[in-house]
């Protein structure tokens, strides 16, 4: 539903002053229906056309920050609904469950434990969702206040009891948690403490219409930091739900649903949970609250999620720097390789798996793999020539050895000759590494 | 503003493939299995049919494993060294809806069974277990070109699934496919082009469009799977958009691609920052088949059994029919 430059023109000034940093009008407006800049960026619009532009011009989906300071979670601006037309912005946000009635500290200290080193990223949880189950308002504002003291991350507090929720949420008010939950029967309240404290305020609905309702006599009120929840807690029913609520938001510009949505798992059984949580992941939440808190069981959800969010036009790379594995001397061998991340993390776990230290050489291939790279004339005599003296593998190893992936074996004499490094032929799949590892190297 | 469901129009849908024949179709299969066949995007009821549930299909190979994790010798180490016991029990016990078995035996490289042999095997375990059956030959295609044809030969009738079928090597296996009436699974690098080339190709040589399965080759959670996911999305959308080349069922080979990376398969001591070792290999096949069954794969391989009991769970509570209110 995004307007024409011609539409967005009609509402603007036509005095080309070019304060705007465009040179004329109309060049501004073909840049905002373009999505390239901001409305607010001419100082002369009037009133009336920020009012018709700003709705037409505002994201599909709103951006909802949840905590503050570092740790702070961002959810919405999402654009799509299926990533390979565009990438998926804001990954989504995992909350780890916690009741009042629990020892808060001790489950605060393992959810802290919840972050991961892996392929040279960081992965972590992101807020933890501390649940009222005591129903007494002085434990759950006790127990919000531990969660505060002891993480940096940001909390989402479950709770439809208004007055409940107040004790706990003014607490802990500076830390800008999520409140939740805005339910028929408590929406004044809600919306008026979250308001008053300046925090996100998560909307329950009973099923989508109802959501629907609810979330404009929310926004009547005046308040616009909200994420989505229909109420609904069956898997297909929730894919059903998340789906309409995106769909809703991008295709038709459907103003009640242009929030984050969130869902909930529902199984005991951790593993059954994960299971769950990483459809509703596929499936546009940008929210999950779970039980789950093992470390075997988060990581491959978080490494799903970092799968989905990256950017599909765009190769993954890692820097073209030779990378020690184990603990490497002077005589351990030399792996080239590319810097297509998925191709050089394949290589390297294979040379981890093979317990022979060695150093990889990712060659900088503008993050294409072996073949592509090869088929491109990035992958040459020249370019591994390049990259060895660039760093310098002559100084770190006191052989001039190196091995060729399997697959350009054809670059070996172009590369000798160049190089004045003896080739190696290795496997064709990272898979033969360790076996090939072991047959030429092992003592 | 109501609210007011939006419902996508499609044009087509997903073709079916049976799997399988029973004694009156001409094979000796207790049930057939029918895959395929949807109008919709996966599992989203309210906008058109899903008639046939993703299946769940467990791996069994003719030789005994050698580089599997220690944890499957509590499942399988009773079995291993006999496919025929081996697959019984994945189905009786595991509740396998069908079998896979991957002929690791005919590997050159390896016990380098022959094609007789291979075909023994495959009929042998037809005898064992009455559920629909997919063969999959050893990788090597100067090899399988020979196996899988002796497959396809001794178990005329019987309707498997066989593969695979590449771009560079499709003709023999398509012609055993046709003369011995089977189905085939037609396997493309990650490569929508080729996927949809690969399929027009074997069409051409009169093999019917619902006789194929197609592989498009999939990842790990963590290894890329991303791009056989979007793969698979952008399948199954240009399906339900008509075009017919794309609009077969899908199969994906989870449990053999999850159980050759590391995250499955160190354990605790090596990472420590990773947690315990079966539970994470065996939410990382989970995880990384139920991306893809959002994707639209309609066959999943799996390898740990309580991996495909969490998939086989999932799918049920996906299945459920659901409503909108308008």
């Amino acid at each position: 539903m995004g307007l024409t430059g011609l539409e967005i023109f009609k509402q603007l000034p036509k005095t080309n002053t070019g304060d705007c940093g465009f040179p004329t009008c109309l060049a501004f407006a073909m840049a905002l229906s373009a999505g390239k800049t901001s409305l607010d960026k001419c100082p002369h619009v009037s009133e009336e056309a920020k009012e018709v532009l700003g709705a037409a011009a505002a994201p599909p989906i709103k951006l909802v920050k949840v905590g503050t300071g570092e740790y702070a979670v961002e959810m919405g601006e999402e654009t799509e609904l299926f990533r390979h037309d565009k990438r998926f912005y804001h990954p989504a946000a995992i909350a780890v469950l916690i009741k009042d009635t629990e020892d808060v500290a001790a489950c605060v200290a393992a959810f802290n434990e919840l972050e991961f080193e892996r392929v040279g990223m960081h992965y972590v949880t992101d807020l933890v969702a501390l649940q009222c189950a005591s129903g007494d308002a002085a434990k759950f504002k006790a127990a919000a206040e531990t969660v505060a003291a002891n993480t940096n991350k940001p909390c989402l507090l479950i709770c439809q009891d208004a007055a409940v929720m107040a004790a706990a949420a003014t607490a802990v008010a500076a830390k800008k948690p999520l409140l939740y939950a805005a339910t028929n029967e408590n929406y004044e309240e809600m919306t008026a403490l979250a308001q008053k404290l300046a925090c996100p305020l998560a909307v329950k609905g009973n099923g989508l219409a109802d959501l629907s309702e609810l979330v404009e006599k929310i926004t009547k009120l005046g308040h616009k930091e909200l994420v989505l929840d229909s109420g609904n807690r069956e898997t297909a029913q929730v894919v059903a739900d998340l789906t309409q609520i995106r769909r809703l938001a991008v295709r038709k510009r459907f103003r009640p649903f242009g929030y984050p949505a969130m869902a909930f798992t529902t199984k005991e059984d951790s593993l059954a949970e994960i299971t769950q949580a990483g459809v509703y992941l596929a499936k546009y939440a940008g929210l999950i609250v779970l039980h789950a808190n093992k470390k075997a069981e988060l990581l491959p959800l978080l490494s799903w999620r970092q799968n989905l969010f990256t950017d599909p036009q765009k190769p993954i790379q890692v820097e073209a720097k030779a990378v020690a594995i184990g603990d490497v001397t002077p005589d351990s061998p030399v792996y080239i390789t590319t810097n297509f991340s998925l191709t050089y993390y394949i290589v390297e776990s294979e040379v981890e798996a093979s317990k022979v230290p060695a150093y990889i050489l990712p060659v900088n291939t503008g993050g294409v793999s072996v073949l592509t790279a090869w088929a491109a004339g990035k992958l040459t005599g020249d370019s591994i020539n390049k990259a060895l003296k660039e760093n310098e593998l002559e100084v770190k190893v006191n052989h001039k050895t190196l091995v060729l992936p399997g697959y350009v074996a054809v670059l070996s004499g172009n590369t000798e000759e160049v190089s004045g490094w003896k080739v190696l032929i290795g496997p064709r799949e990272a898979s033969g590494i360790s076996k090939f590892a072991k047959e030429k190297f092992a003592r | 503003m109501a609210f007011r469901a939006l419902k996508e129009k499609y044009r087509s849908k997903v073709g079916e493939v049976v799997l399988g024949a029973t004694k009156e179709q001409g094979g000796t299969r207790g049930y057939t299995i029918t895959v395929g066949g949807e109008s919709a995007l996966p599992f989203l009821h309210f906008e058109g049919e899903i008639p046939n549930r993703p299946v769940v299909a467990l791996e069994v190979r003719d030789v005994a494993p050698v580089d599997w994790h220690a944890c499957f010798s509590r499942y399988y180490g009773d079995v291993f060294a006999d496919p025929v016991a081996w697959a019984k029990k994945c189905v009786e016990e595991f509740a396998a809806d069908l079998i896979v078995l991957r002929l690791e035996g005919a590997d050159p490289d390896g016990k380098d069974a022959s094609p007789e042999d291979c075909a023994k095997v495959v009929q042998n375990v037809l005898a064992a277990v009455e559920c629909p059956l997919v063969v999959f030959g050893c990788g090597k295609p100067e090899k399988d070109n020979k196996v899988l044809p002796a497959v396809a030969e001794a178990a005329v009738g019987e309707n498997l699934l066989i593969g695979v079928a590449e771009q560079e090597n499709y003709k023999s296996l398509t012609a055993a496919c046709m003369v011995h009436k089977h189905n085939i699974i037609a396997q493309s690098p990650i490569d929508i082009n080729i996927c949809k080339q690969l399929n027009i190709l074997i069409t051409e040589m009169n093999l019917p469009a619902n006789r194929i399965v197609i592989d498009p080759t999939i990842a790990a959670v963590g290894y890329g799977l991303e791009y056989g996911y979007s793969i698979m999305e952008r399948a199954r959308n240009g399906a339900l958009q008509g075009d017919s080349m794309l609009a077969m069922p899908m199969i994906g080979n989870v449990g053999y691609e999850v159980w050759r990376i590391k995250e499955a398969n160190s354990s605790i001591e090596d990472f420590p920052g990773w947690g315990e070792q079966e539970p994470r290999g065996i939410l990382w096949e989970a995880t990384t088949a139920g991306a893809l069954l959002q994707a639209g794969m309609n066959i999943v391989v799996m390898r740990h059994p309580k991996a495909a009991a969490l998939v086989k769970e999932n799918i049920s509570e996906l299945m459920q029919k659901t409503e909108l209110e308008n």
